[in-house]
């Protein structure tokens, strides 16, 4: 069985690494400020001991005040998975940046959540709409979005 | 949004997402009203006691005796489908077994499945592609009016938006005894229809 980190080991680490980065703790996620996501995923994919080379899943949830989007990374090598999440707080032009460049499984399923949540993934090589098609109106699995 | 890419996909450019876009917007602006049934006259000529001529009878008993059906199925009711085809039920014992993999081949379209304004576009081209004549039974609750998905943004509200169907198969998904059920009402219905058309205007209700 994978075994879940604790919340509170990597972000111990990762405020000795990056001052400054982490926004919460959880019991087994972190949530981490968005401008310093890459370095944060880069360092967990890199050291030895943590390795995530494997990307479960990114998605996202609405939480009115803010969006949260929500990477579940996990490591074949030492079979354990953790979870990062990341806020914005920008309403009318949410940007959270790319993970593509790390985890290449996160192409299609940035562009859903661009599609239906609109928030936008800054480096992803072809963001645009996968689901529904090319001018539709709205990002509909947004809280406030009214057809 | 502006979109930079610094490669090149083989299966999309801007430009064929923007036609796929606009053709999506024009089926749907022209979707508003329910087709009704192309053959709703048939029920009007049988009360009037309108005999068959034995062409039409022969023609008939022709085209309802071998209904090729082309695979059409967007979602789930397909595997009912499938179950209906299978040594369980096996649809064949009534020679209405037979899958075409090209419209082109069929006379039957059986809809088994919510359908999506993307796909939409998709359905009335195979429509179109099926020579006459040819016939469409909505099967599930999705495919007679959008079922449980109706008021989603992403669903049509029924076949019959995009194309006309002749018979209304009800259930979620339908058992296969009821698929069964609702080809053999086809294939009455076929048997009373008539090769040419010389009936009076007001008869022909529904297929102006």
């Amino acid at each position: 069985m994978t075994v879940a980190l604790s919340g509170k080991d990597i972000a111990g680490q990762l405020e000795e690494k990056f001052p400054g980065s982490i926004e919460e703790t959880g019991q087994e996620c972190v949530v981490v400020k968005s401008d310093s996501l890459l370095a944060v995923a880069e360092y967990l994919k890199n050291t030895g001991s943590l390795a995530f080379d494997y990307f479960n899943y990114v998605t996202a949830v609405d939480y009115y005040s803010y969006f949260e989007v929500v990477y579940q990374l996990a490591s074949i090598k030492h079979n354990h998975s953790f979870v990062i999440k990341t806020r914005c707080y920008d309403r009318e032009n949410p940007t959270v940046p790319s993970v593509i460049g790390l985890w290449q499984g996160a192409n299609f399923q940035e562009r859903e959540i661009y599609d239906l949540m609109g928030i936008k993934f800054e480096g992803h090589p072809n963001l645009k709409r996968l689901f529904l098609w090319e001018g539709f109106q709205g990002h509909p699995l947004r809280k406030d979005y009214l057809q | 949004m502006e979109v930079s890419s610094d490669r090149e996909y083989i299966y999309t450019s801007s430009e064929l997402d923007k036609q796929e876009g606009q053709l999506i917007e024009e089926v749907k602006a022209g979707a508003r009203e329910t087709i009704p049934d192309p053959d709703a006259w048939l029920d009007e000529e049988v009360k009037r006691n309108i005999m068959l001529s034995s062409v039409d009878a022969v023609l008939n008993w022709a085209r309802r005796s071998s209904l090729w059906t082309v695979i059409c199925f967007p979602a789930c009711c397909a595997f009912e489908f499938i179950a209906a085809e299978g040594p369980r039920f096996d649809m064949s014992r009534f020679g209405m077994e037979i899958l075409r993999a090209s419209p082109r081949r069929a006379d039957l379209m059986i809809t088994a499945g919510t359908l999506t304004w993307k796909m939409a576009p998709v359905v009335r081209r195979i429509y179109n592609q099926m020579p006459e004549p040819k016939w469409v039974i909505a099967m599930g609750a999705c495919a007679i009016s959008g079922g449980i998905f109706r008021s989603s943004y992403n669903v049509v509200p029924g076949y019959n938006k995009i194309i006309p169907v002749d018979v209304y198969v009800p259930g979620c998904p339908p058992r296969p005894e009821a698929l069964i059920y609702g080809v053999q009402t086809l294939q009455k219905k076929i048997a009373k229809e008539h090769q040419i058309l010389d009936l009076p205007q007001k008869l022909l209700k529904g297929n102006k």
